[in-house]
């Protein structure tokens, strides 16, 4: 919200500076988020009277215009298109210096010499309008040669940039900042000038209201204004609406607009004329029922939208033969707009619920200055003051003015002010700082909530303090404006401390440790893209999509089911550059659709959480890319024994794969399995050729490792087998150490007869493949398998014969499995 | 027609026997030009009408081009087969059986590896909180729109909702389920789990990802990682709020880096703040990152709302907590001196390799 100083100031006295002024706003909660000086420079601008426009020959973006501003024609350059001969525009003279500290020098175009600047407002620093001149046509006393600043009655003022909370719509205007500073600086609070209703003629003799929908509108008053007089309005309005960003338009919009920016209440005017029956209701609007709104748009209503319980109910602004005219409390429609001619006005004042405003907002995609305060919360109370404060701007630009006595004032259903109980131990007991009863009282009263009895107090809220609920949440609420007003600055600060120890999880150790052992055995760690395109999820058989429904783009539309289409996309990318040389890796999540998923999740969900929602699985991989020059498929065996060495797991086997999972080579692929547990724990092999083709649009570039890990997997010590926790003591002896050969059918796991081997005798100490053969006296279908193993006993040096009696057991072991010592 | 002109559907029938017979795709390259390029029959064809009379110049050329077109499918569907055939044969001869590898004939490759910079600052960062007696908990990223928002105090279209740019997934009813805008979800499925299990007291760091339907800059990435802190017990204050994280400032950023609250607004939080912490740039002069101001917004944090209590089964006349949260991202932005975040999800080798 852009607030300027001078309107705070017609408020509460505030001599300091605004750098003051914004470090006390920042500690209400009221962030300044900018200040801009406005009015500020323009004291040698002065108003220009067009008198001739033409082309400069060769330049199409630029003309010669010849400008009267009270001492004989000028020739300036100028590149805006929005204006005519005799329009007055104001003109920076050379020597001028604009807000901003541009200084205005002669300078010759295309052989034409400009002696001066024809200005926009944003150039002036007066508004964002940067779409052409700032035309003066319609300003009273806008003659040739007159200062800018004396014919807008500007003043040099400030504008903060104040960001308001959305708990805080009674702060979403000039006097609640105003009223917040008046109590944190403990000064009074100015009211604004206020007219009231005269005359004989009661409002109800010339209109009517209704409220057919209670539940959609607390409150709904309407006035009669007679005597209208459509006219710009006077510089003061013109310049605190441009100051607060917004364009004057004429004198009964504008002040509605100032009222809505002051007081907080939005109003909406009506042409008397224009109003069947001179009568505004409020009610549902009826399925099937159509509005063109003020922005040309048509709207069908009462349709439900997408939203989450959205039922579509709309509140609409009827006249009295029921017709619809507005989109109560966001936007009017154009057949009862005000026009020049309009001297009757039909002034609705209201407060619509929230809720039913937020809905509406949302479904339509229309956000208005008037909607985005009552989805927030107005003040009920407020609307008769707000139309008070509006006649009396509007009195200045309209003389004669008539506000008719005893406007309608309708009331629907609204909530009920809570009642609340404070005392300042609560405020101690949730704050940790003790603040005296007595400046509770203070800081409380100061914005308007009623405080009775001693502490404990009774609290009765003002009616614009919506925020603040019932109950517990309200006691809350209230020591929330005890604090802010208190400044929470001033607040302890305490170090807690409690008897239970932090520490990591069982889990979270793991992935720790993984991660580390990836790192020291040379990878980088990547972070690819979690929504990727439908088509890259496409190029492997990973079942449905999880889709997002309202992604940025089609490239980020779907939740990925694997990492290593991504981590494989982000290597080409290195080798490209050169810098495929090396391991990439990546912890991540990875996506199942519930429809496929083996573990679905189903949660609390729906409206109130009244139901259940199946979500897509959520899977925890570490993905590591082997791309370095001759990285295959067995280094990517080797480091996955080596990361998985790092988890203290009884044995996992590396076992042929029947078929390879998506993303990895199909006959170059096998399972990491918990012996034990039978479980997969993971895969090995390297990344799909196909894959790795389509994703470098042509061939694969060379051979990638992969190993993939199933986190999941590896957590669940009924899937992973932790080793045995003792250690045991190595012998002290020296160790017998023997080769064994053994011809191996090709069904034959190397690893399975290896443990057969090594569960043979406890005297096994360690068993090791080290040559794989083929060929020569080994028949086809099978391989020979070479293996090292070291026997000890803790007792003794084991003799010859007893290492003799080992060896033939161990053949045993190896026949038993129908490998034969070659 | 002239009877030593061949019928295009015969000479069709008779190319499509020699597009079978072809065994090979490198046979197939070869002959793809005498079957229906250039040097095909059909280009003889082509060229002899010419001179025909305009009827049978059409009628000639209509068929003349069915039976290419029958060609070619057969030609493309044979190099499918083929190309098929060969990648399996191309695999085969692949083949590896992985049981069989000898640990000690590939040596591990010696390299120096570098670890993720956000994994890193998240780990920082746990490190800090755990040390303060901290645990910590981890949540989904998809969530329900009652774990996301309703149960933190935001009914459906309640307009602070509009503080988050939400992604909705395409499951069940519209809008119901989310990916996650923020890890506070998580602080409900930790309390809710607490209220089943007598788990109470709280104290717990929540790290994770969260999404947010926002065009991305140099500050902002769709996706982006938070981390959040609970603490729910007897007693809590707010002055234990901002001593915590006066500590935490401390203990991260360095012993001149110190922490102020100002007041705020989350629906799931009252008294909110934000906290900001000293500029890094600086050191609390004054400079272009902090607008002159000396602080830097950090996050958020409050003590979690009575209404947010009781959502989840704790009796906030008893119990009181305090929650904060702030990026993950931004603390690695700052202390790194990153220009772009989007660098961090290019991957590029020469980036990563500076992480240490």
């Amino acid at each position: 919200m852009r607030i300027s100083l001078a309107w705070l100031r017609d408020f509460v006295d505030l001599p300091e500076s605004p750098e003051e002024l914004r470090a006390t706003l920042d500690d209400l909660g009221l962030v300044v988020e900018g200040i801009e000086r406005v009015g500020e420079g323009l004291e040698d601008v002065v108003v220009a009277r067009v008198e001739r426009i033409a082309p400069i020959p060769g330049a199409d973006r630029i003309r010669r215009v010849v400008v009267e501003a009270g001492a004989g024609p000028l020739e300036i350059v100028c590149g805006a298109w929005n204006f005519h001969e005799g329009d007055r525009v104001p003109l920076a003279p050379v020597g001028a210096v604009l807000p901003g500290g541009f200084a205005i020098a002669r300078r010759t175009m295309r052989g034409v010499t400009s002696n001066g600047m024809l200005c926009s407002g944003r150039e002036l620093g007066l508004s964002e309008d940067h779409a052409g001149l700032l035309v003066l046509n319609d300003q009273p006393g806008a003659e040739p040669g007159r200062h800018l600043i004396e014919v807008l009655g500007l003043t040099p003022d400030v504008v903060f940039d104040v960001s308001v909370e959305g708990n805080r719509p009674d702060a979403w205007c000039v006097e609640g900042v105003a009223r917040d500073l008046a109590v944190r600086l403990s000064r009074p609070l100015r009211a604004p000038r206020l007219a009231s209703p005269g005359g004989v003629t009661p409002t109800s003799a010339l209109a009517g209201a209704r409220v057919e929908a209670p539940e959609l509108c607390g409150r709904l008053t309407v006035s009669v204004l007679r005597h209208v007089t459509i006219a710009p309005s006077p510089p003061w309005v013109a310049q605190r609406l441009r100051a607060a960003g917004m364009r004057p338009i004429s004198n009964v919009v504008d002040a509605s607009n100032l009222v809505m920016l002051e007081l907080g209440q939005p109003t909406h005017p009506y042409d008397r004329d224009r109003v069947a029956g001179s009568t505004l209701g409020v009610r549902r609007a009826r399925a099937g029922e159509t509005l063109t709104t003020l922005d040309g748009v048509e709207r069908r209503l009462a349709t439900s939208g997408r939203g989450l319980g959205d039922t579509g109910v709309d509140g609409v602004i009827v006249d009295g033969e029921d017709r619809v005219l507005g989109l109560a409390g966001i936007m009017g429609g154009a057949a009862s707009e005000i026009t020049e001619a309009t001297t009757e006005v039909l002034l609705e004042a209201a407060c619509f619920d929230p809720m039913a405003i937020a809905r509406s907002s949302k479904r339509h995609g229309l956000r208005t200055e008037a909607s985005a305060r009552f989805e927030r919360g107005v003040d009920p109370t407020l609307a008769l003051r707000a139309v008070a404060r509006l006649v009396a701007v509007l009195e200045e630009s309209s003389p004669g003015l008539e506000w008719l006595a005893e406007p309608l004032d309708v009331t629907g259903d609204l909530d009920e002010v809570p009642t609340l109980t404070l005392a300042a131990t609560d405020v101690a007991g949730l704050l940790g700082t003790a603040v005296e009863a007595a400046e509770v009282r203070r800081l409380l009263t100061g914005l308007d909530f009623v405080v009775e009895g001693d502490d404990p107090f009774v609290v009765r809220p003002p009616a614009r303090r919506r925020d603040v609920r019932a109950g517990l949440e309200g006691r809350a609420d209230l020591i929330e404006e005890v604090a802010r007003l208190h400044g929470y600055g001033r607040l302890a600060r305490r170090v807690p401390s409690w008897p239970e120890v932090g520490g990591l999880s069982d889990r979270q150790r793991m992935r720790r440790r993984l991660r580390d052992a990836a790192v020291a055995l040379g990878a980088l760690e990547v972070w690819t893209p979690t929504l990727v395109a439908p088509s890259e999820h496409g190029l492997l058989a990973l079942g449905p999509p999880v889709a997002v429904a309202n992604p940025l783009s089609a490239e980020e539309s779907v939740l990925r089911a694997t990492c290593v289409t991504g981590v494989a996309r982000a290597w080409l990318r290195n080798l490209e550059r050169g810098r495929g040389d090396v391991a990439l890796c990546e912890v991540g999540t990875v996506f199942t659709h519930p429809a496929v998923a083996v573990h679905p999740r189903r949660t609390r969900g729906g409206v109130g959480g009244r139901s259940e929602v199946a979500l897509p699985e959520e899977g925890e991989r570490l993905t590591l890319l082997l791309g370095r020059p001759g990285d295959d498929a067995v280094a990517a065996t080797v480091l996955a024994r080596a990361l998985l060495g790092r988890l203290a797991l009884r044995d996992v086997v590396v076992r042929a794969l029947a078929e390879a999972p998506p993303g990895v080579h199909p006959t170059r692929a096998a399972a990491l399995v918990d012996r034990v547990s039978g479980a997969r724990l993971g895969v090995v092999g390297e990344v799909d050729p196909a894959l790795v083709a389509h994703l470098a649009g042509g061939e694969a570039p060379r051979r990638a490792g992969l190993v993939e890990l199933d986190l999941d997997a590896l957590f669940d010590p009924a899937r992973a087998t932790p080793a045995p926790r003792a250690i045991r003591l190595p012998s002290r002896f020296p160790s017998a150490v023997i080769d064994l050969a053994f011809v191996t059918p090709d069904a034959l796991n190397a690893q399975d007869l290896a443990h057969a081997l090594g569960a043979t005798d406890e005297r096994v100490e360690s068993v090791a493949l080290f040559d794989v053969y083929r060929g020569g006296a080994v028949p086809s279908g099978a391989r020979s398998l070479a293996f090292t193993l070291r026997l000890s006993s803790p007792e003794r040096t084991l003799d010859e014969r007893e290492v003799a009696q080992l060896r033939e057991a161990l053949i045993e072991s190896g026949r038993a499995l129908g490998a034969s010592l070659r | 027609m002239p009877d030593d002109r061949l019928d295009p559907a015969t000479l069709a029938d008779d190319l499509v026997n020699r597009v079978h017979a072809l065994a090979s795709l490198d046979a197939l390259r070869e002959a793809e030009a005498s079957l229906v390029g250039r040097r095909s029959p059909f280009a003889e064809l082509q060229r002899t009408l010419g001179a025909l009379d305009e009827e049978e110049r059409r009628t000639l050329g209509a068929s003349l081009q069915e039976a290419r077109r029958r060609v070619e499918g057969e030609l493309e569907a044979r190099r499918g087969l083929l190309a098929a055939e060969e990648r399996r044969r191309a695999l085969e001869a692949d083949r590896l059986d992985l049981g069989d590898v000898v640990d000690a004939a590939v040596r591990l490759p010696v390299a120096v590896g570098h670890g993720g910079l956000i994994a890193a600052t998240q780990r920082e960062l746990e490190d800090v909180f755990v040390a303060m007696g901290f645990t910590v908990e981890e949540g989904p990223e998809v969530e329900s729109d009652w774990y996301n928002f309703e149960a933190l105090n935001m009914p459906p279209a309640h307009p602070a909702r509009g503080l988050w740019d939400t992604f909705y997934v395409d499951l069940g009813d519209p809008e119901t389920v989310v990916l996650r805008t923020h890890t506070s979800p998580t602080q409900i499925h930790l309390m809710e789990r607490a209220t089943a299990t007598d788990g109470l007291p709280i104290h717990s760091v929540m790290p994770g990802r969260c999404y947010r339907r926002d065009t991305p800059d140099a500050r902002h990435l769709v996706a982006f990682h938070q981390i959040e802190g609970l603490v729910v017990a007897e007693g809590i204050t707010f002055a234990d709020l901002a001593g915590t994280i006066e500590s935490f400032t401390t203990a991260y950023f360095g012993p001149s880096i110190t922490s102020r609250l100002r007041p705020g607004f989350f629906p799931f939080t009252e008294p909110s703040a934000e906290f900001e912490v000293t500029c890094t740039v600086c050191g609390g002069g004054g400079c272009r990152t902090c607008s002159m101001t000396g602080w830097v917004e950090l996050g958020g944090c409050g003590m979690v709302d009575p209404a947010v209590l009781t959502a989840v089964g704790i009796d906030p006349e008893r119990y009181h907590g305090f929650a904060f949260g702030f990026g993950i991202d931004r603390c690695a932005m700052m202390r790194y001196e990153i220009a772009d975040l989007r660098a961090l999800t290019e991957n590029d080798v020469r980036f990563v390799e500076q992480f240490s």
